[in-house]
């Protein structure tokens, strides 16, 4: 009896370790790395690194202060879809310079993300996109869907958006907009 | 313990007697009502409960009947319910139900409780049955028997019929001579409570069913005319008639349309209630105004401090304010203070008063200080989302105390699909109210995933005052005139949208 249990004991311990080394070790590897806070370099304002380059439409505040206004930027290669998006998401985090303004507060980086196999991507953002934001529905619709268009307009793959903050899951940024679920693509907030 | 029914018996024979020897005898009987039309089964009055015999049940339901190793199977088709004497537990296709008595036996018939219907025949059975305990009546398959309720009130020269089918269901006002007819579109009618005996002096002057659907109010020779007006509440489809004198015919023709409130003023001192005679019930009898953020969460600044949450209580008030007094309904604040409150809180005490439209205000910031301008939002849902809500409609539940009942099943977080139109309605009118009186953004109206809205069970928006990040704009937003006219023109957008309501509930 007491042999058993031992044996059953050992073999659940085997199966947790397994587990654990794929959930922490195996997978954060493959799908795009841990809570890095690196931050790329601005595309608009610094020079281009060395290495590929990719073209993608970014988001910035409109002049009327109430749509996003896009541009087309350089943005850094990256291997795979996930790789990819958090090269874009950097880029459109990125501090930029006159006459661009940024519509996400500054200081917000990317702490992680992930893409689920029906095409939606998992945005970790740092707290500051919650906690330096202005408020009102406006600019936090704007904030969100700078992200959510990002992704959605330059990469097929992600077909919806929904953004953490510090590794958690939100209900809002400011205390507007709905961010339980994730986001589709939404172009009528673009000029 | 084998004799544990005797005091009942004994009980039930004392007050039998006592039931007969008083006049009239009203033995009850249970009407069942069904496509081949009405029947009576008697019923039998015990310590209060009402108990119907096995073998009426046997012999209308085909059912069989078995006593043996003293318990009492009922089948039917396969399926079966067993009863212990004496137990007010029965299993019913192997599930446990309880019945408010045991089985009883009188003579040689067992009597079960009324609930015996519901609670265990209505499971295994084919046909719905829909048991009506109060009114006595048992319905038969999918036929439309709406609970109808009719009131009459005298007011002084006129009266009103109030005439109440729940659910929904039509019904078309007819005159004949000295008669009202009350045609109603169902296949019976369940008269909950007993008709109004109005008197011979009234306007009308008797109210009785004239066949299974049709009401019939006879008027005295004082009656001039009437006003019919059939409109929606809730699942009750009211039929409200507006009876007049003769001599006061000629004033009260034209339905007395509400005040279009000419002047931007504060609320007035004395209401303008209660509303004119013949003006129909408002549709809109509750609306929740929500003063965004609040406590701990300031909202939006200004550059020199004005806060979002104290412009947004402040409008809240004025506006709870000028409604109520102006059209006499309720308004309520989710909340009165400055107080920390949830998105779902608010939603909930939307939800749980049964506001008929809730209005969440706040202000806009911009991270460019020159955007200026209010706007509306309603609620938008993501294609994913709305699959996810179930189609319209309802499932029906039995109930604690048995019958059935209607209820609807929506996701909490998705409640407000099924109101976008009418939200979408009535923030367009809030846009048409405000263009010209108070600055808006270029395109004012515009949806959004809302996180206020989505639980809100009934049309809702959620209102931008303005843009405090914008010096102008904040000075003008703490200012007692912004808010007079805000408020005046909520009020008249709230009163367009009334009307619109009243309009498409059919006033005939």
């Amino acid at each position: 009896m007491t042999r058993g249990r031992l044996f059953v004991g050992v073999i659940v311990a085997i199966v947790a370790v397994g587990l654990g080394w794929l959930l922490f070790v195996t997978l954060p590897k493959r799908y795009g790395g841990g809570p890095t806070n690196a931050v790329s370099a601005a595309p608009s304002t610094t020079p281009a690194p060395p290495g590929r380059k990719i073209k993608a439409r970014l988001f910035y505040l409109a002049e009327d202060g109430e749509h996003l206004a896009s541009a087309e930027q350089e943005v850094a290669y990256g291997e795979g879809p996930v790789a990819q998006a958090r090269e874009i998401v950097a880029a459109q985090l990125a501090a930029v310079a006159e006459p661009l303004v940024s519509p996400i507060p500054a200081g917000t980086n990317v702490r992680a993300l992930y893409i689920s196999d029906r095409g939606d991507a998992y945005v970790d953002l740092s707290r500051e996109v919650s906690s330096a934001h202005p408020g009102g529905t406006t600019s936090e619709l704007l904030t969100i869907y700078a992200i959510v268009d990002a992704l959605t307009v330059n990469l097929p793959a992600v077909r919806a958006v929904q953004i953490l903050v510090d590794g958690k899951e939100q209900d809002t940024l400011a205390g507007h907009v709905d961010l339980r679920r994730p986001l589709e693509k939404n172009l009528e907030l673009v000029q | 313990m084998k004799f544990r029914w005797l005091p009942a018996l004994l009980l039930f024979v004392v007050g039998s007697v006592a039931v007969l020897s008083s006049q009239p005898p009203s033995s009850p009987a249970l009407t069942l009502f069904s496509k081949d039309g009405r029947r009576t089964l008697p019923l039998t009055l015990t310590n209060d409960q009402e108990l119907v015999a096995l073998d009426d049940l046997a012999s209308t339901f085909q059912l069989r009947v078995q006593e043996s190793l003293g318990a009492i199977t009922v089948s039917y088709k396969g399926r079966t319910i067993v009863l212990t004497p004496d137990q007010s537990l029965a299993s019913v296709s192997g599930r446990l139900i309880s019945l408010p008595a045991p089985p009883t036996r009188a003579g040689r018939r067992w009597l079960v409780p009324v609930e015996f219907i519901s609670r265990a025949l209505t499971p295994i059975y084919d046909t719905r049955l829909d048991l009506r305990k109060s009114s006595h009546l048992l319905v038969i398959g999918d036929l439309r028997v709406p609970r109808v309720t009719v009131r009459y009130d005298a007011l002084g020269a006129s009266a009103r019929l109030t005439i109440d089918a729940t659910p929904r269901a039509d019904s078309t006002v007819s005159q004949d001579n000295q008669r009202i007819l009350i045609k109603l579109d169902a296949d019976g009618l369940d008269l909950a409570a007993a008709l109004p005996t109005p008197g011979p002096q009234g306007l009308v002057t008797a109210v009785r069913l004239l066949d299974q659907t049709t009401i019939v109010a006879d008027v005295g020779p004082r009656f001039g005319g009437l006003k019919a007006t059939l409109q929606p509440v809730d699942n009750t489809a009211r039929q409200v008639i507006d009876l007049l004198a003769q001599t006061d015919t000629a004033q009260a023709a034209p339905g007395a349309a509400p005040a279009p409130a000419p002047t931007p003023t504060p609320a007035p001192a004395t209401p303008e209630l209660p509303p004119a005679f013949g003006a129909p019930i408002s549709p809109i009898r509750t609306i929740a105004i929500d003063p965004g953020h609040g406590g701990d969460d300031d909202g939006a600044r200004s550059a020199s401090g004005t806060k979002e949450k104290d412009i947004t209580l402040a409008v809240a008030r004025r506006a709870k304010t000028f409604l109520e007094a102006r059209l006499g309904i309720r308004v309520l604040l989710t909340r009165e203070d400055d107080k920390t409150l949830g998105l779902d809180d608010r939603s909930a005490i939307a939800n749980n008063n049964k506001a008929d439209l809730f209005i969440s205000l706040h202000a806009n910031a911009s991270l460019r200080r020159t955007t200026a301008g209010a706007s509306i939002f309603y609620a938008r849902f993501d294609k994913d989302d709305a699959a996810r809500a179930p189609a319209a409609g309802a499932e029906r539940v039995p109930t604690f105390g048995g019958g059935l009942r209607d209820i609807e099943l929506v996701p909490w977080d998705l409640a407000q699909i099924r109101h976008i139109d009418q939200s979408t309605t009535f923030a367009t009118m809030l846009q048409e109210q405000l263009t010209q009186k108070v600055p808006l953004t270029p395109h004012p109206v515009d949806s959004a995933p809302m996180r206020v809205l989505e639980s809100a069970n009934m049309p809702a928006v959620v209102v931008e005052l303005g843009y405090l990040t914008n010096a102008d704009q904040e000075k003008l937003l703490a200012s007692d005139t912004f808010q007079t006219t805000f408020v005046q023109s909520l009020y008249d957008a709230v009163v367009r949208y009334r009307d619109s309501l009243t309009a498409a509930g059919g006033t005939r």
